[in-house]
């Protein structure tokens, strides 16, 4: 021990400490490390995306705009479309399952820490490389630079006919190799929740934390595979002049569609499964009251998951299938909505009776419950194949999957922010600041998705650069772009807080919010080992047994 | 823990959700009133604004669907409203903890119950208005129209007809009592392209190696907007639509003048040789001439459409000389070549296109 | 430092819970069977559909004496795996060396009619339909093969050094559910070029 400490002062007398640090953190296989590193790269990559949706709002404020050209234009929503799903939402969500699923099952670590590692790095190496297309993407005149295809890259589109140059390779590598470490961070999520919780623990004591990160990686195992393999297809296609979909060759365009939406759809699951798991953690602690239907919230969890891999045509409602693969898919997505719609009466249960305290992670809740509820209800207008017929292509989709997005899963994100970030550094997040980032992130969110969805429902389609006046587009169009520069001051109070909070915040205790799952037991920030003793649950709210040794839970489960 | 003042939050909360349907509603309607001059009597493509069988079917369809999603959302706003009101920590509350509650096997089974009877409802009604629109039987008295989508621009050919044309559709109307809808066959000769106008028919995309049908039968004269609906490229935002529904006798006027061979007019044979030797007939068609050429929009009666370049600008003389030596000023990106002719060769070619009407 | 003050009791013996190694290769085998579903179903879809060029029917053979030697070694692999929990060593290095043999005759197979169809039919990878989705779907398996008998002869050489004994049974385990499935998903390949598509 002694000789550590004295390594350790000498390493700060010599000053080569922050090597040290940096050291430790590129080579760490600790899962609250990597589970940061993860945010932290996610959060880098969102205010990227956010300049880039940025551009695209400014270019799209007036008519026949010149702010960026078409080519740049294009650029700019497939690599907004894409960094935001592969780079921001995917390590976000992973992110906080690393962190978290360890800690809540009782364990010391992920099932398996080195793989852990490799899976992030695999990701964070691949998000620089689709950044690196702006500079390497040289090729043919004007076909080089950033990809431009947009985040589905549709077939035949990128061939090479149409794609000259290398940019769609990089979209196409890059979203491959971070498929892989997707592949082994589910991996992991699964081994760690069936082999390592701890005595005790049966799944049904579970925080639903772990169940919607289980399912959440099942279905990460089954839809990023489809995406993987279509991507292999392309480039067999680009490389070895391979005609999987080569039109000229009898290939099929609609067959890229199939494939990437097999994965596209569930993939959207991916992302709302982790959000709903924080919503339930924080909602019943908020309230004051567990969660209410906790058996019929798995149910319906795992029914979601089943689901969603049978919905993903009502994304090609327009490409032309037949009534009856139409009216085949207006039915299973329909009925997605039932479980759908029982998490949300079900959080409502949880709240009804109980005593509400509004601090920061319940703000974010609330709206999101608000929110997820809009966004649930534009999707049943889209499930519906003839209103699609209208809808589809145009910005009420932009509208309705930003309200799910944003709305939704940025929502809940925020809010375990506001709830993990003192179990993760030791300090409170500033209440003020943040209740001010809530509030302007709430006006600016609604000033632009809000009036979103009526251009589209006045025939502007998406992905133009530009527009023609006097088809009654032109007011929403401001509208929307003023609500984007609000949203982007909210997230600067968010990243300003993040930084002040860290060095000077309340310092936080094990359990600030006087919760009842097991990440609250240990310190804050938790030791390297977790758990000194592995811990034994007789319920699914451990600290509340123990906190009310006279009326714990084990004896109503 | 500190507790919050109590009220505030709560109200404002429930005031927002309320207030937003609202607005939105509202704002809908003023929609309507946005209007500036416009190349069309119906400048803007509201998709609640159907002019035709298959619009008006998705119409009242949308509206079914809207009325429900309205009273699920006000239904449940409202108690997501009243729970974050009612059951807020008040400063004057005990420590206590409220009663645990950990479900109720009835409440779920209403709110599982309920859902499913109200998908049963939407998916039945949907089924329907998908019949009606995909498997609508063929009527005797129906224009043929292939439509082929190219990067950027659209390609129309009436088989029956014998008429070629691009980017400006025109249609009869169709009378009610004695429907006589055009049947379009969509294809593709690049990537994917939609064909979307919103006051006709819902969108259908055109996909190369695959044919797709889809029809209207537009209720009014009057010339309808619309642009392709699905990214094919650079240009995709300038891949414009315009449809003109045509009474009967004006429909078949307009078919007698396209079906003419281009105007024989001497003197711009100076601008016609320019067009005949240069790269011209490559990629453009005028009929009854040596051009031939199908990559480019037929020119034969270009001076009879009200815009170039797919909708990209006004059909003038300047524009069209612009187009012709520097496509890129007014559609960069476009697959039209910058020609670098001179000067007095451009006047004369321009010349000569006028007289293609 | 734990804050949890439940007592500390022995871990009860009836805490079983899954062995976390199985559970992992089960979801790397989900991934792929996944990937190559994708395959298959790209495979299907286009039978029949190419324009030109050879069909499955005129170039095809059925490789049956390179089917067996690959799916007996699923049978060695499960030999060598019981003979080495029971401690038998030597048994199973005979056993683990035969299924790298039968594995590395069946990608020998392989290679043989590849050369056969690229050399002779003149079918490649860019010939038409069939060909693009045959040698995808072919040199996707043929490719896990490979990866297999990598990590077979890894164990094997750390089994001559005398590394391998029953303690790393339940690893050895992990390896062969790979392998079995490697396997299962030539049994579904086989099926549909061979027997199916043509």
């Amino acid at each position: 021990m002694s000789s550590d400490a004295m390594a350790i002062r000498t390493a700060e007398a010599t000053g080569s400490h922050w090597l040290e640090t940096l050291h430790e953190w590129v080579t760490t296989v600790d899962h609250k490390r990597l589970g940061i590193l993860y945010i932290v790269y996610a959060l880098v990559f969102l205010v990227i995306g956010g300049i880039e949706a940025t551009i695209m709002r400014i270019q799209l404020i007036r008519p026949h705009a010149d702010f960026v050209s078409p080519q740049v234009f294009n650029r700019m929503f497939t690599m907004h479309g894409t960094t935001m799903i592969f780079f921001v939402a995917m390590p976000i969500v992973f992110g906080f399952a690393n962190y978290l699923v360890p800690l809540m099952v009782g364990a010391r670590d992920m099932a398996f820490p080195r793989l852990n590692a490799f899976s992030f790095w695999l990701t964070a190496l691949s998000g620089i490389l689709l950044y690196f297309s702006f500079l390497g993407g040289s090729g043919l005149y004007g076909a080089g630079n950033a990809p431009d295809v947009g985040w589905w890259a549709y077939a035949p589109l990128t061939s090479h006919a149409f794609s000259p140059g290398h940019s769609s390779d990089y979209w196409t590598v890059a979203v491959l190799v971070s498929g892989f470490g997707s592949i082994g961070t589910a991996t992991n999520i699964i081994a760690t929740i069936f082999s390592m919780r701890c005595p005790g623990m049966t799944l049904g004591r579970m925080p639903l934390m772990g169940w919607l990160s289980l399912v959440m990686a099942g279905l990460v195992l089954i839809t990023i595979s489809p995406l993987t393999a279509a991507q292999i297809m392309l480039l067999v296609d680009r490389y070895l002049g391979g005609h999987f979909f080569d039109t000229q060759a009898g290939g099929s365009a609609a067959l890229w569609m199939h494939f990437f939406w097999i994965f596209g759809h569930p993939e959207v699951y991916v992302l709302v499964l982790p959000a709903f798991g924080i919503a339930s953690e924080i909602i019943p602690v908020f309230s004051r009251k567990p969660i209410f239907g906790y058996p019929v919230m798995v149910a319906a969890t795992v029914g979601i998951g089943f689901i969603s891999m049978s919905v993903w045509a009502h994304h090609m409602f327009t490409i032309g299938m037949n009534s009856t693969a139409n009216t085949f898919f207006v039915m299973t997505t329909m009925a997605i909505s039932v479980p759908t719609g029982i998490k949300i009466f079900n959080w409502l249960g949880t709240m009804w009776g109980g005593k509400i305290q509004f601090k920061t992670p319940m703000l974010f809740c609330i709206a999101f419950l608000f929110q997820f509820l809009v966004a649930g209800l534009t999707g049943i207008m889209l499930a519906a194949a003839p209103f699609n017929w209208q809808l589809s292509g145009s910005y009420f989709v932009v509208a309705h999957f930003h309200y799910v997005i944003v709305g939704a899963i940025l929502f809940c994100i925020f809010g375990g922010f506001y709830y993990w970030f003192p179990k993760a550094t030791g300090k409170m997040l500033n209440e003020g600041l943040g209740k001010l980032h809530f509030w302007l992130f709430v006006i600016g969110f609604h000033l632009t998705f809000d009036f979103m969805h009526i251009p589209g429902l006045l025939g502007m389609p998406r992905r133009i650069y530009t527009y023609e006046p006097g088809r009654g587009w032109d007011i929403w169009n401001v509208i929307v772009t003023i609500g984007t520069v609000i949203q982007g001051i909210a997230t600067l109070v968010f990243v300003a807080n993040l930084i002040l909070s860290y060095f000077s915040g309340l310092k936080a205790g094990n359990d600030p919010w006087d919760a009842w799952t097991l990440e609250w037991a240990v310190s804050s920030p938790p030791p390297a080992y977790n758990f000194a003793v592995i811990p034994t649950v007789e319920s699914r709210r451990p600290l509340w047994d123990q906190k009310h040794p006279e009326d714990p839970d084990s004896r109503y489960e | 823990m500190r507790k919050n003042s109590p009220g505030t939050e709560a109200s404002v909360v429930a005031g927002r959700a309320a207030g937003i349907l609202l607005l939105v509603l509202g704002l809908l309607l003023a929609a309507g009133l946005c209007t500036a001059s416009a190349p069309s009597d119906n400048p803007i493509p509201n998709i609640f604004d159907p002019q035709s069988t298959p619009a008006d079917s998705l119409f009242h369809l949308s509206m079914f669907v809207l009325v429900i999603c309205g009273l699920i959302f006000v239904v449940v706003g409202t108690l997501l409203v009243y729970a974050v009101v009612k059951f807020r920590a008040r400063a004057t509350d005990s420590t206590h903890e409220p009663p645990q509650v950990y479900g109720s096997t009835q409440i779920e089974l209403a709110w599982t119950v309920i859902p499913i009877l109200i998908v049963v409802v939407l998916v039945l009604a949907t089924t329907r208005v998908i019949h009606a629109v995909q498997d609508a039987k063929k009527p005797p008295n129906v224009v043929e129209v292939i439509a082929i989508g190219h990067q950027f621009w659209w390609e129309f050919r009436y088989p029956a007809l014998g008429v070629v044309t691009a980017n400006e559709l025109h249609i009869p109307v169709s009378d009610p009592a004695n429907p006589s809808p055009t049947f379009l066959k969509l294809l593709s000769a690049d990537t994917d392209h939609s064909f979307w106008v919103p006051q006709l028919a819902g969108k259908t995309d055109l996909i190369p190696n695959r044919v797709n049908e889809m029809w209207m039968d537009p209720h009014r004269t009057g010339v309808f907007l619309g642009q392709c609906a699905q990214y094919c490229g650079t240009q995709h935002a300038k891949m414009l639509l315009q449809v003109s529904v045509d009474s009967p006798e004006d429909f078949k006027n307009w078919v007698n003048a396209q079906k003419q061979p281009a105007r024989l007019d001497d003197s711009v044979s100076a601008g016609r040789k320019v067009f005949e030797t240069t790269a011209c007939i490559n990629c453009h068609a005028v009929a009854g001439t040596a051009a031939t050429g199908r990559f480019g929009p037929d020119l034969t009666h270009m001076m009879s459409r009200r815009t170039i370049a797919a909708g990209a600008a006004e059909n003038t003389p300047e524009n069209l000389g612009m187009w012709i030596q520097d496509p890129d000023m007014i559609k960069p990106g476009s697959l039209m070549p910058a020609m670098k002719l001179s000067d007095a060769d451009l006047d004369a070619l321009v010349r000569y296109l006028g007289t293609l009407r | 430092m734990s804050a949890i003050s439940t007592p500390i009791r022995q871990t009860p013996e009836s805490w079983r819970l899954p062995y976390r190694g199985k559970v992992g290769m089960a979801c790397l085998i989900i991934a792929e069977s996944a990937i190559f579903t994708i395959f298959v179903v790209a495979y299907l879809y286009y039978a029949g559909r190419s324009l030109s060029g050879p069909t499955p029917r005129e170039v095809l053979e059925t490789p049956i004496f390179f089917t067996i030697c690959l799916l007996s070694s699923s049978l060695t692999i499960h030999f060598a795996e019981k003979f080495l929990v029971r401690g038998g060593r030597g048994a199973f290095l005979g056993f683990w060396f035969l299924t790298i043999l039968l594995g590395g005759l069946f990608l020998f197979g392989t290679g043989e009619e590849w050369h056969r169809l690229i050399y002779e039919h003149g079918l490649t990878i860019s010939t038409n339909l069939f060909g693009t989705t045959y040698y995808s779907l072919v040199g996707l398996h043929a490719f896990h093969v490979t990866v297999g008998l990598i990590m077979l002869s890894i164990v094997f050489l750390f089994g001559l050094a005398g590394r391998v004994g029953s303690e790393q049974s339940a690893r050895v385990g992990v390896l062969s559910m790979y392998w079995h499935f490697v396997d299962a998903v030539w049994v579904v390949v086989f099926t549909v070029v061979y027997i199916l598509g043509r």
